[in-house]
């Protein structure tokens, strides 16, 4: 506990000499306690005024002064890295961050081989280090590094974040030196603090996963710094100072030659097993049935096609666009068109079996849920229709559009509004609850366990109590979303106009992962086995690791993909508005 | 049910009553016949039980551990959903200081609580402007200024369960644990933060390394130690049916896990069970303080 004061030494009246004076108070009412802070801080004191290096900062006096100990040294001006990372917007550049840490390698090379004992210091972070003006650095602070205190409860090691593992058992060496260091630039590098993170947890944030724009050769030298068996671990500071400096020289960072991006994935790849084409933009969504892809299309038709070799079966003309995504009931196909109306056709004949009619167009696609189809329209309306009439149940009237899709649990209704009004109905079309965001609600709602989730043009995703209605979390993304969220293992996916696909930990709210296609996704993802698939409107469909968000295979159709996937039996089957249905191997 | 002893009626319709004469019956266990009552029945209005109990153990001589437990039910409406708080700190940090940084934790965290909640009471129609993981990291956050000021260089871990409707919603920093326990076992819901255990977790030291290492005590994330506070906070479905147990490292790094959920489901009720543990505690040396709350929702 101190702080540092910046001084004018007086001894020097015609010249301004600024020095820097660091105060120590001890405040420790244990007078054993006390002694140990007093002994370590002349300790420090002792240890650079035998030290003369240019990265380390020279020592003119010490003095104590009741409970208060002073050291007066060279001032450094400039910041501390700490600083400096937090108060750079975005990432610090990588030929900026290699000389630091080369520089770093050099004083504590020098240290590492102090005669008669090598120096360890035991304590590198970024607010340990100085950046001068000049860009350089000054490793300040000798003072915290001391042996590990066993504890008993009452005892405690604060945050720590930048210590390798061995420090804690008190073997702290040469290379403790060297996981700190790499701990440090991985801080700078990727702008999250180690100590907001669980302790040893660096593999678990791959560099290039953050900043995708580091180098892949700087990211192979810090990982092996930070290794935490110390016997993977650079054996010398030397060797992790050549290291470095030959990534530096591979990458031409060095050179300041700026280096090409890494090239992407393999392009063109992968080849569909069939493509149909309709005659219009393919926007809505596929339902597979009985050997068969549903699908409807701009062109107003809903299309049956065999599932095996992308031959049409038959298709049914509606009067309007058709955006959305078929549900099927006893060999019965219902769908939502921009007619206005709910058709429900024959799988096998293609034959309208009834049709109801709102006063709007049908962006919602149809829930069957307990003899009834639910569905919302541009009329306001959710309608609530007997599945084998074709009556109406009952309708409930909202103040906007219904475009998301309603979602059926435990015979609550769950629905959004072009409003920003979210619903939860009883089976009798009754209100439960209400809940507003502050826009639209286009993206369909998800319930598992008790919680519903669903986004808004807000840029939030919800997690409301499925039963009250409260928020248990809010979720920010960079822009607002029409997609759907998928949840699965814990995690739920949703795609974002950010660019993002998210991953996000269903009980912390916690981001797991994102991936940044090229465009909006307006698509909803899907996931199948390990994998998630979901399209973007850059026109690609993605199939991404869910677990790590690592992408697998992306396949390139001629428009946006805005239409949510379908991966059935090791096949995906995804529109475009290219006018294509594609069906991919997953 | 009902079906099958209308069809069992009527089958044996022609068959005398005197065929049943010889037919011996026992009385119904209490178990057998609580399970009975059980059916079709249901607890109205929901809410929310819970016992606690607290130990200072065998070998301290002042409880530096503090606990809160607040269950609120409001019957009558048809829209009624039962509130919960419930609250373990355990302090560290010498002299009088552990007490003072549990209990103002304890206290702060749940004044802010009720505070939050209490326009909520008047009437619950109003939605709330902050979700409950947002209130939950907020109260924590007011927790650890408070412990700040009130107790300088002290410490205090924090396991705090919000129990709204049929969610839970866990804030945790330190080595307090809460667990879901449901019949045939429980799993542990928090992750202790410290360092024995992500040694642990990382495969370095043995689980039996871990219970006797010298550092087996020393935290790496607590209130009022660091200016930077990363609580884990999330929402889990309430075990149901099953319990929610909190309790401090004096019960949970003293008997075995099995010997826990044995203890609760041999119990006569949340009250016993919580006298048990903490007696069980004492009895294996009572090393530590022992702080215990076990809630359930009955149905």
């Amino acid at each position: 506990m101190g702080s540092v004061y910046r001084a004018r030494d007086q001894h020097f009246p015609t010249v301004v000499k600024l020095v820097a004076v660091k105060e120590m108070i001890n405040r420790a009412p244990d007078p054993l306690v006390r002694k140990t802070i007093v002994q370590n801080f002349e300790r420090e004191a002792n240890i650079l005024a035998t030290l003369n290096h240019p990265y380390i900062p020279r020592i003119y006096d010490y003095f104590s002064e009741g409970n208060r100990s002073y050291l007066t040294m060279e001032f450094i001006n400039g910041k501390d890295m700490e600083a400096v990372i937090t108060e750079t917007a975005g990432f610090l550049a990588e030929e900026r961050v290699l000389n630091w840490a080369i520089e770093l390698c050099d004083v504590l090379q020098f240290l590492h081989g102090h005669k008669p004992d090598p120096l360890i210091f035991r304590d590198m972070k970024p607010s340990n280090v100085m950046v001068n003006l000049q860009d350089h650095i000054v490793l300040v602070d000798f003072g915290i590094a001391k042996p590990f205190q066993v504890g008993q409860k009452g005892t405690m090691i604060g945050t720590e974040g930048y210590s390798p593992p061995e420090q804690y058992r008190g073997e702290a060496g040469p290379l403790a030196d060297i996981y700190a260091l790499g701990a440090t630039i991985h801080h700078a590098l990727s702008r999250r603090d180690p100590r907001l993170e669980p302790p040893f947890s660096f593999g678990e944030r791959p560099l290039r996963k953050i900043n995708p724009a580091i180098s892949i050769e700087l990211e192979t030298v810090i990982n092996t710094a930070l290794q935490y068996n110390p016997a993977d671990r650079f054996q010398s500071i030397e060797a992790m100072k050549e290291a470095l400096i030959s990534a530096g020289r591979k990458t031409g960072i060095l050179n300041r030659i700026n280096t090409k991006s890494v090239a992407g994935q393999s392009q063109g790849g992968i080849k569909p097993l069939w493509s149909f084409q309709c005659e219009d933009e393919v926007r809505g969504a596929p339902l597979y049935f009985d050997g068969s892809i549903y699908i409807g299309a701009y062109d107003h038709n809903l299309y049956s096609i065999n599932a095996a070799d992308g031959t049409m079966r038959w298709k049914f003309a509606t009067e309007g666009g058709v955006v959305t995504r078929p549900a099927v009931f006893e060999e019965n196909i219902f769908i939502g068109s921009e007619d206005q109306r709910l058709h429900v056709v024959n799988s096998r004949s293609g034959k309208v079996i009834w049709t109801y009619v709102t006063n709007g167009r049908v962006h919602s696609s149809p829930r069957i849920a307990e003899g009834h189809v639910i569905i919302g329209s541009d009329d306001q309306r959710v309608h609530a229709v007997n599945i084998t009439t074709g009556r109406p149940a009952w309708r409930f009237e909202t103040a906007a559009p219904i475009r998301s899709t309603p979602f059926v649990s435990q015979d609550m209704v769950y629905v959004g509004c072009e409003n920003g009004d979210f619903y939860c109905l009883d089976f009798r079309g009754e209100l439960k609850w209400h809940f507003k965001a502050k826009m639209a609600i286009t993206s369909s709602p998800w319930v598992a366990d008790g919680v519903v989730y669903f986004a808004s043009l807000d840029s939030i995703v919800y997690a409301l109590d499925a039963r009250a209605g409260w928020a248990i979390w809010r979720f920010r993304m960079g822009k607002g979303s029409v997609s759907s969220p998928y949840v699965a293992d814990g995690l739920i996916f949703i795609g974002s106009a950010d660019n993002h696909i998210y991953a996000i930990d269903t009980r912390t709210a916690k981001e797991s992962w994102r991936f940044k296609t090229d465009h909006q996704v307006s698509s909803s993802p899907m996931i199948y086995k390990d994998a998630l698939y979901c399209g973007s409107a850059d026109g690609n469909l993605y199939c991404i690791e869910y677990r790590t968000g690592r992408v697998r295979w992306k396949f390139a159709t001629k428009g946006p993909i805005t239409g949510a996937p379908l991966v059935y039996d090791d096949i995906v089957y995804v529109g475009s508005t290219d006018h294509f249905l594609y069906a991919l191997l997953a | 049910m009902k079906n099958r002893i209308l069809k069992w009626l009527k089958g044996n319709k022609t068959k005398p009553l005197s065929a049943e004469v010889d037919v011996s019956t026992v009385p119904l266990s209490d178990e057998q016949v609580g399970e009975v009552l059980a059916q079709g029945q249901r607890v109205e209005p929901p809410q929310i039980a819970f016992g606690c109990a607290q130990s200072v153990g065998k070998q301290r001589d002042h409880n530096e551990d503090s606990l809160f437990a607040l269950s609120l039910t409001f019957g009558g409406e048809t829209r009624s959903y039962p509130l919960g708080l419930f609250i373990i700190a355990d302090g560290m940090g010498g002299h009088q200081y552990g007490e003072v940084a549990s209990g103002t934790a304890t206290r702060t965290m749940a004044a802010y609580m009720i505070k939050a909640f209490h326009p909520f009471l008047a009437d619950p129609s109003g939605s709330m402007n902050e979700s409950i993981q947002d209130l939950m990291r907020a109260a924590i956050n007011e927790a650890q200024r408070a412990v700040t000021q009130a107790a300088p260089g002290s410490g205090t871990t924090l396991t705090a369960a919000l129990i709204l409707g049929q969610q839970v919603t866990i804030g945790h920093v330190g080595d307090s644990r809460a667990y879901a326990i449901h019949h045939g076992g429980g799993e542990t819901l928090t992750r202790d933060h410290s360092l024995v255990k992500r040694l642990e977790e990382l495969g370095q030291i043995s689980s039996e390394e871990a219970a006797v290492h010298p550092q087996r005590n020393v935290l790496y994330r607590a209130l009022g130690q660091g200016e930077v506070l990363e609580p884990d906070i999330f929402t889990v479905p309430f075990p149901q049916p099953g319990y929610l147990l909190l309790c401090s490292d004096g019960l949970w790094s003293v008997i075995p896990e099995s010997n826990i959920y044995n203890l609760i489901f041999t119990a006569k009720d949340l009250q016993n069970a919580c006298q048990k543990l903490v007696a069980a505690a004492n009895e294996a040396g009572g090393p530590d303080n022992i702080s215990v709350i076990l809630v359930q929702m009955p149905t």
